[in-house]
């Protein structure tokens, strides 16, 4: 079993169209569908709320590490980040890479999520009390909540 | 923090590796085997499989009981699910994002 997520997507839109849906902070929180502060730019950390009734003190967060223009968009982030009574900030991240490449019929976009493995011990012993009330439903929950938000 | 609650951080990282993940399908397929036993038939010396053992213990994913002065290993299969299904809701997040990005970029 890898500790990373692939996934590999053709988009019939040209890779300037998919770019720009990537790495503009309005038009990446449309689709992603969490509204960001500021303009994406590396090194920075990007902040957003989940407009959705009872998610709306969550903060998103991410932060950049390469704009690449039209190649590569990447950004670190806390995976189900999700509980406001924890402070994540010191602890290890994921890094999200947005890979383009031209083709025929318009963009292949991969999208990869790796270092599950640097999750700290006391976030497991978290996920594995909530697992105890149904871990995989609430998180199921969130992915809907999140999915129709907005 | 018990063996059984060792996380999905821990099992991905035990996991990262060839020959752990060889000794993990080798104890999936059958009855719990003693450290010669994983030995032979492997690259692996005594000391080898015994570093990698300690290590998915660590992780929870194997078990130790002791026969008579041999101790046998066998798999601990929840970790190793609780580890898929954590990957598995991460991944339907990404389908229902790209999917949206999808009808974003081609609208």
């Amino acid at each position: 079993m890898s500790d990373s997520i692939e996934k590999r997507v053709e988009l019939s839109a040209p890779v300037s169209r998919v770019w720009r849906a990537l790495t503009d902070h309005r038009e990446f929180g449309e689709w992603f569908r969490v509204s960001i502060d500021a303009p994406f730019a590396p090194g920075r950390t990007a902040r957003g709320n989940i407009p959705h009734p009872g998610y709306e003190h969550l903060t998103w967060e991410a932060t950049v590490e390469a704009i690449e223009p039209e190649r590569l968009f990447s950004f670190r982030w806390h995976p189900y980040a999700v509980d406001p009574n924890v402070d994540y900030a010191g602890e290890p991240t994921t890094l999200v890479e947005f890979r383009l490449e031209a083709k025929e019929c318009g963009t292949v976009l991969t999208v990869t999520e790796s270092g599950f493995d640097a999750i700290p011990p006391h976030r497991r012993a978290e996920a594995f009390r909530m697992n105890d009330r149904g871990w995989s439903i609430q998180v199921e929950n969130i992915a809907r909540h999140v999915g129709h938000a907005g | 923090m018990p063996a059984e609650l060792a996380g999905r951080a821990s099992v991905f990282a035990a996991l990262g590796d060839e020959t752990r993940l060889g000794l993990v399908g080798r104890l999936s397929a059958g009855p719990p085997q003693s450290i010669s036993r994983l030995a032979s038939g492997s690259a692996l010396t005594r000391q080898g499989v015994t570093k990698h053992l300690r290590v998915l213990e660590g992780a929870g994913l194997v078990r130790s009981a002791r026969v008579g002065r041999e101790a046998r290993f066998e798999l601990v299969p929840e970790p190793l699910k609780a580890a898929r299904a954590y990957l598995d809701e991460v991944s339907a997040q990404w389908d229902d994002a790209l999917a949206r990005l999808k009808s974003f970029v081609e609208r």
